[in-house]
């Protein structure tokens, strides 16, 4: 019952804030288009769940693609970074410099090159966008091995194989769990945001900016409020993949 | 018969010539005999921890021979002729108790039938029968560091070396430990090679105290421990041993002066 307690504050604080929220809409008597109350969201989210659940998913498997093919790139690059010194020393540099540019800027121009219509475009722009927090992380994981844990394995006489497997790749999952739960983040709003700038009706960054431009806002509302609900449910997926897959990590243990 | 580690006149220079170049070691001449208790022991700073890492060839000397079994010591760690503990108990936080102990015959390659048995018998041996499935944190200091000395012995290396490997431990614990350590010694009838910084330590465990001078590291004293075997807390307070703490201290503060 303890962990039903733990979650009765949360509950309080959501259900009386979205009840405030409500509150001050009806006494201002505030026009929808600046604010919309939760009731009616939640009535628009119901009518338009047809079209929501066609768009949402659709825009939910292409970020989710981009997630995959983003960090299975960015593992295989870690790990050759990690390995060879020339390749890390190189590309390093590079990678966080990338990582510090607005990425989301490729937008319009992935559009060229893959046509309006087709996701691919949204599936690169993600993949590129959560490539470089991914493998940053990752390349620190594989490189934060204590000395005294690499003499040990020395002094077993260990191939660069089994230091990898048993030694430098279970210390950097806890590096590659943070930066997949930054990364889960940024791939709803790389395919989100991507969708701003054209392409089909049935996205969720497209459903969101004609309902704006027909100033049906409550539509809009109920399309981000799936977004949100995507989001969280990819970061508690991902919880829970890492509190079985390290379950003795400090951030893990005292919980 | 082949002495289990000897030194032929070695020498460890860090950062040669440069400005700051160390002197670390010189002129080590030393034979170690199969199934002998050797402490090291000296100032910080005289090598002894150097030495400890040359026999495991974690370090490689910049003049003169190591031989351990009769080999090259870069040999005898390809043949993993030995199992070592260091200061703290490095312990792989992601691994439960027992998957710590079979690390190295993992890593060697034994089934997994083989490495469940020798494991369960090696924490059977250090007295942690019991905490298989504990992850080390759930472990005090001592556990973790006879979670270590079980891991060192776990492929029966004929030689264990050891660097200052109670030093983090409280003094009861620290007692104990070292009863214990004896007991393994005499029923695994390894060769152990021991850095302390304690007398009484390198007195109750060793069969030889081996004193060296630091800067450049030099062996200056090799004094036989000839207190009786097996030892047990009340070896402690026999008057031989009183002499021998005696003993081992002068040569210390020779070595300082």
């Amino acid at each position: 019952m303890t962990r039903l307690q733990n979650w009765v504050p949360a509950a309080v604080l959501f259900i009386g804030g979205l009840g405030v929220w409500e509150g001050i809409v009806r006494a201002f008597s505030i026009k929808g288009f600046i604010l919309p109350a939760p009731s009616a969201i939640a009535l628009a989210f119901t009518e338009e769940w047809s079209a929501l659940r066609v768009a949402g998913f659709s825009t939910f498997a292409t970020a989710i693609a981009g997630l995959a093919v983003g960090a299975t790139l960015a593992v295989l690059a870690a790990l050759a970074a990690a390995r060879w010194t020339p390749v890390r020393e190189g590309a390093m540099p590079l990678a966080i410099a990338a990582n510090s540019t607005p990425i989301i800027v490729l937008a319009p121009i992935a559009n060229s090159w893959f046509g309006l219509r087709s996701a691919w475009g949204t599936v690169l722009v993600v993949a590129v966008l959560v490539f470089f927090p991914i493998m940053i992380n990752l390349v620190k994981g594989l490189l934060s091995a204590e000395t005294s844990q690499l003499e040990l394995l020395d002094s077993y006489a260990a191939t660069d194989r089994s230091v990898l497997w048993k030694l430098r790749l279970p210390g950097a999952l806890p590096y590659l769990f943070s930066a997949l739960k930054v990364a889960a983040a940024l791939s709803l709003i790389g395919a989100i945001v991507k969708e701003y700038f054209g392409g089909s009706q049935e996205r969720l960054g497209q459903y969101i900016t004609s309902k704006a431009g027909l100033f049906q806002f409550e539509e809009a509302w109920a399309a981000i409020v799936l977004a949100s609900a995507f989001g969280i449910l990819v970061y508690l997926t991902i919880s829970i993949i890492e509190r079985m897959a390290i379950p003795w990590h400090v951030s893990i243990r005292n919980v | 018969m082949t002495n289990a580690v000897k030194f032929s006149n070695v020498s460890m220079t860090f950062n040669e010539g440069k400005e700051n170049q160390v002197h670390a070691l010189s002129d080590i001449d030393l034979a170690i005999e199969p199934g002998e208790f050797v402490s090291l022991i000296g100032p910080s700073g005289c090598g002894k921890s150097t030495l400890l890492r040359l026999v495991g060839d974690l370090a490689v000397g910049t003049g003169g021979q190591v031989e351990v079994n009769g080999k090259p010591a870069h040999q005898a760690r390809i043949d993993r002729d030995y199992g070592m503990v260091f200061q703290s108990a490095t312990l792989l936080d992601w691994r439960k108790v027992l998957a710590n102990v079979t690390l190295p015959l993992e890593i060697m390659g034994k089934g997994s039938a083989e490495r469940e048995e020798r494991g369960r018998a090696m924490l059977d041996l250090v007295q942690l029968s019991g905490f298989e499935d504990h992850y080390p944190w759930q472990l005090s200091g001592g556990m973790q560091q006879r979670v270590a000395i079980a891991r060192a012995l776990a492929f029966e290396p004929s030689l264990l070396l050891m660097d200052e490997p109670f030093g983090a431990l409280d003094e009861m614990t620290r007692e104990r430990m070292q009863s214990e350590l004896l007991s393994i010694w005499h029923a695994t009838e390894t060769t152990v090679i021991f850095v302390t910084h304690s007398i009484p330590e390198a007195v109750f465990l060793s069969t030889k105290v081996i004193v060296m001078s630091p800067r450049p590291g030099r062996i200056v004293d090799v004094i036989d421990i000839d207190l009786g075997q097996p030892r047990t807390p009340d070896t402690r307070e026999e008057p031989r041993f009183y002499e021998l703490l005696t003993v081992v201290r002068e040569s210390l503060r020779r070595v300082e002066h």
